[in-house]
């Protein structure tokens, strides 16, 4: 049986690919106020983009993110400029409707071309390859993916905080109106938005597809965990969402320990807690250097 | 005198309810235009509609610079040099002070004001530069607001109820600052409820009465039972 260190370790090394889920989901909601119920589903098809590189060039998994990443931040910019900005406006229905759509269609789309079976990229060693520190065993796949989680952040961070693009997008999402007045197309700021959210669903995916099995009908699962996220680490916030992440590995980690079967509702049991508790999040307001 | 802005025939509406009707108007270069008239008389919805933040409305002529802007988004009208201090400031509030002046930079249009000029201007923001503009006064908001307008190096400069909510001393600073803005050959319209102030500054002055202009001309060339009657609609004492 794991030490109580280890699954502490476990935990949190767990949540960097939950916080990687996450991200994207809490820049778009964060920016444009928009909720995506397709999010988990481009996670999906970020994996079996993944699996088509690889099938094609004889590279290593990790290098496929070298291409997932820009066509994924390509579709996110085009999706945005042609579906998803028409839908955003008073009523906050459209966007869950139409993006329930597309979560179905993607799912189809993915079966159709895919089919049902599950997928996994073989990345050789490194997935079974461990450290010891003391006496807590870390695996060194699940800490580069945390490692990536961490330098994502970080990204985003000086993105928003450090550049004349965060500048714009944090002003955009204040008040998407009076951009206009200095001279900044609100539009064309959601979908930079939806391009850098879709490279790191990109990421996400193309890390998800090394980790584990991956099939056309595990996006909604996804989405759940980065919801839970989100709203665990507050929205619009990054490190928030890193927490939330993290918050979620560990208590699924923790409920595995006490029984395999507790893993999952473990997670959804802390972000009860959180909501009930905290109903705006661990960190609520969009956080400022 | 050139015209900048030329609006003719202009009517903008709210889903069925009309609330500006065949207004017409031109504002030369250089030149400082006031807009009185009640509350919901159309002033704010008239400089919306103009900047492109209203879209419901139409017009038969609506020109900056003789290029039709009818069409055009706020954001491509402001590179055309013409932009707006909204009602109530709408600063960015997650950005700082500074954040919020060189955000104007994203127009793209190069001119007289930077930051530093900016700052001349506005001496008490100098000190302020890092702060959340959450954290300053009214008066302070205003002139961050102006600022951020300025930055854009507008040829015409709309203004809509800077005075509002603050305090007599207040607003005579940032109206004195309005000789300097114009010393730069930028055109302005202001929208204001102090009439006495309006007619101080302005080259001509334009009345609103329900969406309708009810006069237009030189304020010396009318008499306060005039001015009056446009207002309310009553001759006045």
């Amino acid at each position: 049986m794991a030490s109580g260190a280890d699954v502490i370790v476990q935990g949190i090394l767990l949540g960097g690919l939950y916080a990687l889920f996450a991200m994207g989901l809490s820049l778009v909601f964060g920016v444009m106020r928009l909720v995506n119920l397709a999010h988990g589903d481009f996670i999906v098809a970020a994996a079996f983009a993944a699996f088509c590189v690889v099938s094609v060039l004889p590279i290593h998994p990790f290098l496929a993110i070298a291409a997932v990443v820009p066509f994924m931040a390509g579709l996110g910019y085009l999706i945005q400029l042609g579906l998803f900005n028409r839908l955003l406006g008073k009523d906050p229905l459209r966007p869950l409707l139409v993006t329930f759509g597309v979560s179905v269609v993607l799912q189809n789309a993915l079966l159709m071309t895919f089919s049902a079976d599950t997928r996994r990229l073989s990345a050789g060693s490194i997935e079974t390859q461990s450290v010891d520190v003391g006496s807590v065993t870390i695996g060194v796949y699940p800490a580069v993916v945390f490692a990536m989680a961490l330098a994502v952040t970080m990204a985003l961070q000086w993105i928003f905080y450090s550049t004349a693009l965060g500048q714009r997008l944090r002003a955009t999402s204040d008040d998407p109106e009076i951009v206009g007045l200095v001279g900044v197309d609100h539009l064309r700021v959601f979908a930079i938005a939806s391009a850098i959210a879709f490279a790191v669903i990109g990421i996400a995916g193309v890390l998800m597809a090394i980790r584990g099995n991956f099939d056309p009908f595990m996006g909604p699962a996804r989405l759940l965990v980065a919801f839970e996220a989100v709203i665990i680490g507050g929205l619009g916030n990054f490190w928030g969402t890193l927490v939330g992440g993290i918050v979620i590995g560990l208590a699924q980690s923790i409920g595995a320990a006490i029984d395999p079967a507790y893993q999952t509702i473990a997670g959804h049991i802390v972000f009860f807690a959180v909501l009930l508790l905290r109903p705006d999040g661990l960190f609520p307001k969009v956080a400022h250097q | 005198m050139k015209p900048l802005l030329h609006v003719e025939d202009l009517n903008a509406f709210y889903g069925d309810l009309q609330a500006l009707f065949g207004v017409d108007f031109s504002v030369g270069e250089g030149e400082c235009i006031a807009v009185i008239g009640s509350n919901g008389a159309g002033k704010s919805t008239l400089l919306r509609s103009v900047t492109g933040l209203h879209r419901g409305r139409s017009a038969k002529r609506l020109s900056l610079a003789g290029a039709e802007i009818s069409q055009r988004a706020a954001s491509e009208i402001v590179a055309m040099g013409m932009t707006l201090v909204p009602e109530g400031r709408r600063l960015f509030s997650s950005l700082t002070v500074e954040e919020n002046l060189t955000i104007g930079r994203s127009a793209g249009r190069a001119g007289y004001w930077n930051l530093s000029r900016i700052y001349e201007l506005f001496p008490t923001l100098l000190e302020l530069g890092g702060r959340p503009v959450t954290k300053l006064s009214g008066g302070q908001q205003q002139m961050v607001a102006m600022g951020r307008a300025l930055m854009t190096n507008p040829n015409l400069l709309l203004c809509d109820e800077i005075s509002l909510g603050l305090a007599p001393v207040v607003v005579k600073g940032i109206y004195d600052n309005f000789a300097r803005v114009r010393g730069q050959g930028t055109a302005v319209i202001i929208v204001e409820q102090d009439i006495g102030r309006a007619l101080s500054v302005a080259d001509r002055i334009i009345c609103l009465r329900k969406g309708a202009v009810m006069l237009s001309g030189a304020p010396a060339s009318f008499t306060r039972n005039q001015i009056a009657e446009a207002y309310f609609g009553v001759e006045g004492e």
